[in-house]
C-alpha cells in the first residue's frame, strides 16, 4: 500500500517538476534583448558574434536547447554565465551557502517560537495569556518582514551596533562570525512566519480538543496537559506540516529580499543582478533550483502525512 | 461548533478593521483631487526637514511632503491588490465552479494540476520571470500577483462548491432540469459570496504585502511614480541620518494589513459564524 502510495506521488512529483522546466524555458525563450549583443557590444564583427553563438549553444533549435538544459541540470551541469563565463552550478553553489541556511535559520527560529506560543495559546484558550498571542500574531502577520528587517538593522546594529548592518562574513573565518552576520535576517523573516504558524497550531490543537479520543484519554485518567502533549499535538501535526512545508518555500522567496535588505550575496543577488546583465541561462537554472526545492519540499511534507497518519495512505 | 471566543467573536474587529480600511481607501482618492503638497514640485532646500511644523511628517530626500508621499503611496497599493484580487476571482472562481461541477472529468484534474504548478512558483518567483521578459512595472506586478491568487480562489471555490452539489437545492434545480452552468451560476455562486469576500481581503492584504516587497527590490511601480515599498527602499540608504522616512512607510502597510485582517475576520464572523470553523 505504502509503495504505490509512493509510485503515485514520484510520478506526479516528475510531471511537476518537467512541467515548470518547461515553463521557465518557454517564458525565457520569449524574453527580448539577444545575450550574445549584449555580451559583444553593438560593434561586433558578425563572424564573432555567431562564433559565440555556436559556442554557447544557442544556434541550435529550442526543442533541442531545452533538451540540453534539462538534460545537463540532470547531471548537475547548469550551463556557463555568458557574462562570467563560469559554470552556473558554482555561482549558484557559493550563493547557496548563504540563501538555504538563511532559510533553515528562519525555520528553526520561527518553529521555536510558534510551537511553544501555539500550544501555550491552545492550552489557555479564551484566558489573557490566548488573547496577547493572538493580538500579537495579528500584528506580526501585518508587518511587512523587509521592513521589520530594517527596523532590526536600526536597533541592533545602528544604535546598539550588537550585530553588522548587512554583509556576510563568509564561512571561512568560522562558524560565528557567519551565523552573526545572518541572525538579523534570519529573524526579520521567522517572525512574520511565526505569526502564521503560532494560529495554525493553535486552531489545529483546539481542533483535536473536541475529537472522541481526547475525551477518552481524560476518561482513562490522563491530565488536561498529558491529553494535549501525548494525543493532541500529534493529531494536530497535519495541519502544521502543511504550513510548514508552504513557509518553506515563502522562506526561500522571502530570502531574496530579506538578502536586499542586509546586503547579503545570497541566491536573491545573483537573481537581480543576472536579469539586469540578461545573464538568462544563470536567471533560469536559479529559478529552477528554486522551483525544484519548493516542489520537492512540498513532496516530502505530502509524504510525513503518510508517516503521521495511516489513514491518508489508504485513499492515495 | 461553539464559540472560539477571542479577538474574533470581539464586534470591534469588524469597526477598527473597517475603520482602518476606510482611512487608507480616502487618504488614495483624496489624492487624486488633493494633497498637502505637490509631490511634482522638487524642493531640494526642503530637504530631510523632521516632522512638524508645515510637513507633519517631515520631507524625503527630495523635499517632498511625506503626507502627501504617503497619500500617493497608497494608490500604488490599493490599485495593484485590487486589480490582483480582480484577476484571482475573475478567473480562479470559474475554473473552481467548473472543476467542480465537472468532478472525475480531465477538466477537474487539469485544473487542479494546473493550481498545483502556480503553486510551486511563489508569486516573487513568477515576479522575477515577468520582470525577466517584460521589464519591471506595476502592471507585471499585478500580473505576478494575479497569477498567484488565481489557485487560491479556484481551490477554495471547487472546494465549498463540491459540498454545495451534495445538497437537496441542487438536486431539485437538476431535476427541474438546469443545466450545470446555470445550476453553478444560480445556486452555486451565490452561495459561495460570503466565502469568497473573506479570501477577498484576505489575498488583498497578502497583495498589498506583496506590492510592498516588489516595489521594494525594485520590480514594482517605476521613480517617480510613490510606492509604500519604494519610499523604504529610498529611506534605507538615509538610514543612519533620517530614520523617521523608514517609519512613515513601513507603518502604512503594516495598518493597511491589519485593517484588512481584522475586517476579513469581523466579516466573517458577521456574515456567517459558520465559516469560524473553515479557517482557524
Amino acid at each position: 500500500m505504502m509503495l504505490r502510495y509512493l509510485a503515485k506521488r514520484l510520478a506526479s512529483l516528475a510531471v511537476s517538476l518537467a512541467v515548470a522546466s518547461l515553463v521557465i524555458f518557454l517564458v525565457l525563450e520569449v524574453a527580448p534583448g539577444d545575450p550574445v549583443s549584449f555580451m559583444l557590444g553593438l560593434n561586433a564583427q558578425p563572424d564573432t558574434v555567431s562564433a559565440l553563438r555556436a559556442e554557447l549553444g544557442l544556434d541550435k533549435p529550442p526543442p533541442q536547447r531545452y533538451l540540453a538544459w534539462v538534460g545537463g541540470m540532470l547531471q548537475g551541469d547548469f550551463g556557463i554565465s555568458y557574462t562570467y563565463r563560469t559554470p552556473v552550478r558554482d555561482m549558484i553553489a557559493d550563493r547557496l551557502w548563504v540563501s538555504l541556511p538563511l532559510a533553515l535559520y528562519a525555520l528553526l527560529l520561527s518553529t521555536a517560537i510558534a510551537f511553544p506560543a501555539g500550544i501555550y495559546a491552545a492550552a489557555r484558550r479564551n484566558k489573557a495569556g490566548d488573547i496577547t498571542v493572538i493580538g500579537a500574531t495579528q500584528l506580526g502577520i501585518a508587518v511587512p518582514n523587509f521592513w521589520f528587517a530594517m527596523l532590526l538593522v536600526l536597533l541592533f546594529a545602528i544604535i546598539l551596533r550588537w550585530f553588522p548592518a548587512g554583509g556576510f562574513a563568509g564561512w571561512q573565518e568560522g562558524i560565528g562570525p557567519a551565523l552573526k552576520s545572518l541572525t538579523l535576517p534570519a529573524i526579520a523573516l521567522a517572525l512574520p512566519q511565526s505569526a502564521i504558524l503560532a494560529r495554525v497550531m493553535r486552531s489545529a490543537l483546539l481542533d483535536t480538543l473536541g475529537e472522541d479520543f481526547m475525551r477518552t484519554a481524560r476518561a482513562k485518567g490522563l491530565s488536561q496537559r498529558q491529553t494535549l502533549w501525548r494525543h493532541g499535538l500529534r493529531n494536530a501535526l497535519i495541519p502544521v506540516l502543511t504550513i510548514l512545508g508552504l513557509q518553506f518555500s515563502f522562506l526561500l522567496a522571502g530570502a531574496i529580499i530579506i538578502e536586499q535588505v542586509f546586503f547579503l550575496p545570497g541566491l536573491g543577488r545573483l537573481i537581480f543582478q543576472a536579469i539586469s546583465a540578461r545573464d538568462l541561462i544563470v536567471v533560469e537554472s536559479t529559478v529552477m533550483l528554486l522551483v525544484f526545492a519548493v516542489i520537492v519540499v512540498n513532496f516530502v511534507v505530502d509524504l510525513t502525512y503518510a508517516l503521521v497518519d495511516p489513514r491518508l495512505r489508504r485513499r492515495a | 461548533m461553539t464559540s472560539r471566543g477571542t479577538l474574533r467573536t470581539i464586534p470591534w474587529a469588524l469597526l477598527v478593521g473597517g475603520g482602518l480600511c476606510l482611512a487608507v481607501v480616502v487618504a488614495a482618492l483624496l489624492s487624486l483631487v488633493w494633497t498637502p503638497q505637490d509631490i511634482t514640485q522638487l524642493n531640494i532646500a526642503n530637504k530631510l526637514r523632521s516632522p512638524g511644523g508645515q510637513h507633519l511628517l517631515g520631507t524625503d530626500h527630495l523635499g517632498r511632503d511625506m503626507v502627501s508621499m504617503l497619500m500617493v503611496g497608497a494608490r500604488s497599493s490599493l490599485l495593484v491588490a485590487l486589480v490582483a484580487v480582480g484577476i484571482g476571482i475573475g478567473l480562479g472562481v470559474p475554473l473552481g465552479l467548473w472543476a467542480a461541477a465537472r468532478t472525475g472529468a480531465w477538466v477537474e484534474e487539469a485544473i487542479m494540476r494546473a493550481n498545483d504548478l502556480v503553486f510551486a512558483f511563489p508569486a516573487l518567483i513568477i515576479a522575477i520571470l515577468i520582470t525577466a521578459v517584460m521589464g519591471p512595472g506595476a502592471i507585471n506586478a499585478i500580473i505576478a500577483i494575479g497569477i498567484f491568487n488565481i489557485p487560491v480562489f479556484a481551490r477554495l471555490t471547487r472546494g465549498a462548491a463540491l459540498g454545495l452539489w451534495q445538497r437537496e437545492f441542487t438536486l431539485a434545480a437538476r431535476v427541474v432540469g438546469k443545466s450545470r452552468l446555470r445550476i453553478s451560476a444560480e445556486h452555486i455562486l451565490p452561495n459561495l459570496a460570503n466565502l469568497l469576500i473573506v479570501q477577498g481581503t484576505i489575498q488583498f492584504s497578502l497583495g498589498i504585502l506583496a506590492e510592498a516587497g516588489l516595489s521594494y527590490v525594485g520590480l514594482g511601480a517605476q521613480p517617480p511614480i510613490p510606492s509604500w515599498g519604494r519610499m523604504l527602499a529610498d529611506a534605507q540608504t538615509m538610514f543612519g541620518f533620517a530614520p523617521h522616512l523608514a517609519l512613515m512607510p513601513g507603518l502604512a502597510i503594516m495598518l493597511a494589513v491589519l485593517g484588512l485582517n481584522l475586517l476579513g475576520d469581523g466579516l466573517r464572523d458577521y456574515l456567517d459564524p459558520k465559516l469560524r470553523v473553515m479557517r482557524g
